[in-house]
């Protein structure tokens, strides 16, 4: 029997050796252009759609690809060439990214987190995918983020409306063009105000998870400061089908106002259940009892059906705005599809389009180059009105639209009204306010 | 005091539908010996007849409307639907305003034939295994049924309202004797506790007073002596598992109108009507539906404000917490037999 004499220094000797001899390749190319994980090397590049095809948000995962696929026809020079007409930057030019020719994969998030953390990680080590976007949902936009910034790819968030996807749980590799939370409050707030006046006592009915409560907390914060009253806020289980329980005792809490931080099936069952119990023909206080829905959503203002006539709430995009990028988009999606697009394909498509031109901007698809080319971007002509990347957490600033359910609907998709474009300095804070503090963004990582 | 009425109606609304459902399904445990986990989907089924129909008779064609635009700035097409074109404008729109309704004539025969189908197809060929492959192959199928609704229906929920007479709410309050206001309640809701208990007691006459019946109970108490007696006891057995689909069928087909159909409501309600079955005592009918009752209850009282400032989160369990008191001290549930699932 042999003995192997190992010792400390040794081992470390050895280590130290083989990690430089490693390193050695990688030291002497950085010079030149350096590594990032799945650099495209043939004459086209992959983009890695990550959207629920099933689950509870598949409706709004299909529309989402729809988007996609319609932003990939008009990069690679098909169709009628949409919001690339009305894009204030120039880059791109209808031959794909970078001269590439732009393909793509797609992967079930299920709208759960594990589920699409295994189909981003599929789509970017076995398909080659360069960029991971999509998503309906802020649980699973963290998530997804975070191994975007793990893996050195760049992930463009779809629909995620809370605050922590760009405030504690920002990252590097992240960027988010849909509004969040505090922007609804800030949007919503002063219209509440001026509708029903500033001395109102609110219920709260909030859906447990992270948008849920970086919703109520914008809400309240942004009421509160208006004169309003918070009479209780309430957390309902994400799996609540009936509501009836939670809305009976509104009824006789005092409050005026009822806010519903739902989305989704259970906006659209707590809404039709507040319905159902009279809320709306209440008087409380001498006043008329009022139901506010913060964020809507076309696809589910549908599943409510006639309950959300006159019913106020915040949006980050419709398909009625008249400027020049919105019309241009509705029009090729509608005549491509024979409908109008939800906000969850427009934020999608214009995510696409950013990229694209942030890839085309910075001469390479390095993550970190793109991620400079995003940070401090300017931009216009994508149906938002000039609109900012802001540099220190990757959040878009834009106006924002306070919408109420339309009474008189002309169609199926004729749901929602705009009542007011809140002017983009109104939906404004500091990089460091506190419903967005904890986090930072750490370095950009180019993975490989 | 008047919360605490609104949340024992609330509970008897929510019972109901429980009681509906755990009544179905202890009538196949307690005929058919069958643990069947495709029960809530009989259920989603139910709801979505009520769908089904309402998009037959709104099966529209489209008429060119010019003086209006869509929002491609292209002439406006209008939905009309057949029914208008059939019955006039006015008792159209009243027939589809009568869909749910007029569902439950729809989903009777549906509901018979699925559960019928069902058990000739595929459950019978599970009689004799172990309950662990029923509930398996059972299981299998409810996720197979929904997938295939969601194929067909999508994954939103579908709004499907009730006839305008019903919508809106009313005030239950003066009626005992409460100051105006105080406890509003919704017509639909107090319609559907009315038809369960319709339903409920329908069933159990059927089974109390009828030849039929009193073969199924005598089959449920002592299967081989009634096979020996020369009754076909499996045709009957058959019969009883369309009759329970029936019953989970119109329990789903008026819940339509309270929460919107969607491909996933059964399994929401399959899991806690098993645990009615069991608290009420396995193969017990009325254990079912006395359980269906107290559980939905119990729930409505655990989701109140002040309980909850005391328990945080006891809505979430209080249905199970009761379920191990009551399976503690009552190993057989409340009403349960001596016998049953203990060979």
């Amino acid at each position: 029997m042999s003995k192997t004499t190992l010792t400390r220094r040794g081992v470390l000797r050895t280590g130290a050796v083989a990690g430089a001899g490693v390193a050695l390749p990688t030291i002497f190319t950085a010079s030149s252009a350096r590594a990032f994980t799945n650099a495209p090397t043939g004459g086209s590049v992959t983009l890695g759609f990550n959207v629920p095809q099933t689950g509870p948000y598949a409706d709004e995962g299909a529309d989402e690809l729809r988007a996609y696929e319609l932003a990939v026809e008009h990069l690679n020079g098909g169709g009628d060439g949409g919001m690339l007409n009305t894009f204030s930057s120039k880059a791109l030019d209808g031959t794909g990214i970078m001269g590439k020719k732009v393909e793509y994969v797609t992967g079930d998030t299920q709208t759960k987190s594990d589920a699409a953390r295994a189909s981003a990680k599929s789509m970017i080590e076995k398909d080659g995918a360069i960029m991971i976007t999509g998503g309906s949902s802020s649980g699973v936009a963290i998530a997804v983020q975070g191994l975007c910034q793990e893996a050195g790819v760049i992930f463009m968030a779809g629909l995620t409306h809370s605050n922590d996807t760009t405030g504690k749980d920002k990252k590097a590799n992240g960027f988010r063009h849909f509004f969040n939370a505090y922007m609804s409050g800030a949007a919503l707030a002063p219209v509440l105000a001026k509708m029903y006046g500033d001395d109102r006592k609110a219920y709260h009915l909030t859906a447990d998870y992270t948008w849920g409560w970086t919703q109520e907390e914008s809400i309240k914060a942004a009421t509160e400061a208006l004169g309003w009253e918070t009479v209780n806020a309430v957390k309902t289980p994400l799996a609540q089908t009936d509501f009836s329980s939670y809305i009976a005792p509104v009824l006789n809490s005092g409050a005026d106002v009822l806010v519903l931080n739902h989305y989704g099936g259970n906006m659209v069952n707590s809404l039709t259940n507040a319905v159902q119990f009279g809320l709306r023909e209440k008087q409380v206080n001498g006043k008329n009892f009022e139901i506010v829905v913060p964020l809507y959503s076309r696809l589910m203002a549908r599943g409510a059906g006639e309950n959300v006539k006159g019913i106020f709430g915040s949006t980050n995009w419709h398909w009625s705005l008249q400027d020049a990028g919105s019309k241009a988009f509705v029009q090729s999606f509608g005549t491509k599809y024979g409908f109008p697009p939800s906000q969850a394909a427009h934020t999608c498509y214009v995510q696409t389009l950013l990229y694209a031109d942030a890839v085309q901007r910075a001469g390479s698809f390095d993550p970190c180059a793109v991620g400079e080319a995003l940070a401090g971007f300017e931009f216009d002509g994508l149906g938002n009105g000039p609109t900012l990347y802001r540099a220190e957490d990757h959040q878009c600033f834009k106006d924002v639209l306070v919408v109420k359910g339309k009474e008189n609907p002309t169609s199926e998709f004729d749901l929602l009204e705009v009542v007011e474009v809140t002017p983009r300095a109104q939906v404004e804070y500091a990089p460091d306010h506190p419903m967005f503090a904890g986090g930072s963004l750490g370095a950009c990582n180019p993975g490989a | 005091m008047d919360a605490i009425t609104l949340q024992i109606l609330n509970g008897l609304d929510k019972g109901s539908a429980y009681a509906l459902i755990a009544l179905g399904l202890t009538l196949i445990f307690g005929t058919l010996g069958v643990v069947n986990f495709a029960h809530g989907a009989l259920f989603m089924i139910g709801a979505f007849c009520a769908v089904t129909l309402n998009r037959l008779l709104t099966l529209s064609h489209q008429v060119v409307d010019e003086t209006r635009t869509d929002f491609l700035g292209n002439p406006l097409k209008v939905d009309v639907p057949y029914m208008h074109d059939l019955f006039g404008e006015v008792t159209g729109a009243a027939i589809i305003d009568w869909s749910v309704p007029l569902a439950i004539l729809f989903s009777i025969p549906v509901m018979i034939a699925v559960g019928v189908i069902m058990e000739r197809g595929l459950i019978k060929h599970f009689y004799r295994r172990p309950h662990a492959d029923q509930i398996l192959v059972t299981f299998g199928l409810a996720i197979v049924l929904q997938e295939i609704i969601k194929q067909i229906f999508g994954a939103n929920p579908i709004p499907t309202p009730a006839p305008d007479a019903f919508t809106g709410s009313f005030d239950f309050g003066v009626l005992l004797g409460f100051d105006p206001n105080a406890i509003i309640y919704p017509y639909w809701r107090l319609v559907y506790f009315a038809f369960a208990a319709l339903i409920i007691g329908g069933v159990f006459a059927f089974l109390q007073f009828t030849t039929f019946g009193m073969v199924v109970r005598a089959g449920m108490a002592d299967r081989e002596t009634v096979g020996l007696l020369g009754i076909n006891i499996d045709r009957r057995f058959t019969i009883m598992f369309g009759l329970a689909a029936a019953v989970a069928g119109l329990a789903g087909v008026m819940y339509a109108p309270i929460n919107s159909p969607n491909y996933h409501m059964g399994m929401d309600f399959l899991v806690l009507s098993f645990v009615v079955v069991v608290v009420g005592g396995m193969g017990s009918l009325p254990g079912a539906v006395a359980a269906g009752f107290l559980l939905g209850i119990l729930e409505s009282f655990a989701s109140m404000n002040e309980i909850k400032q005391i328990l945080p989160g006891i809505d979430q369990i209080i249905i199970y917490l009761v379920a191990i008191i009551i399976l503690l001290t009552r190993p057989r549930g409340l009403m349960g037999r001596k016998g049953v699932m203990e060979d």
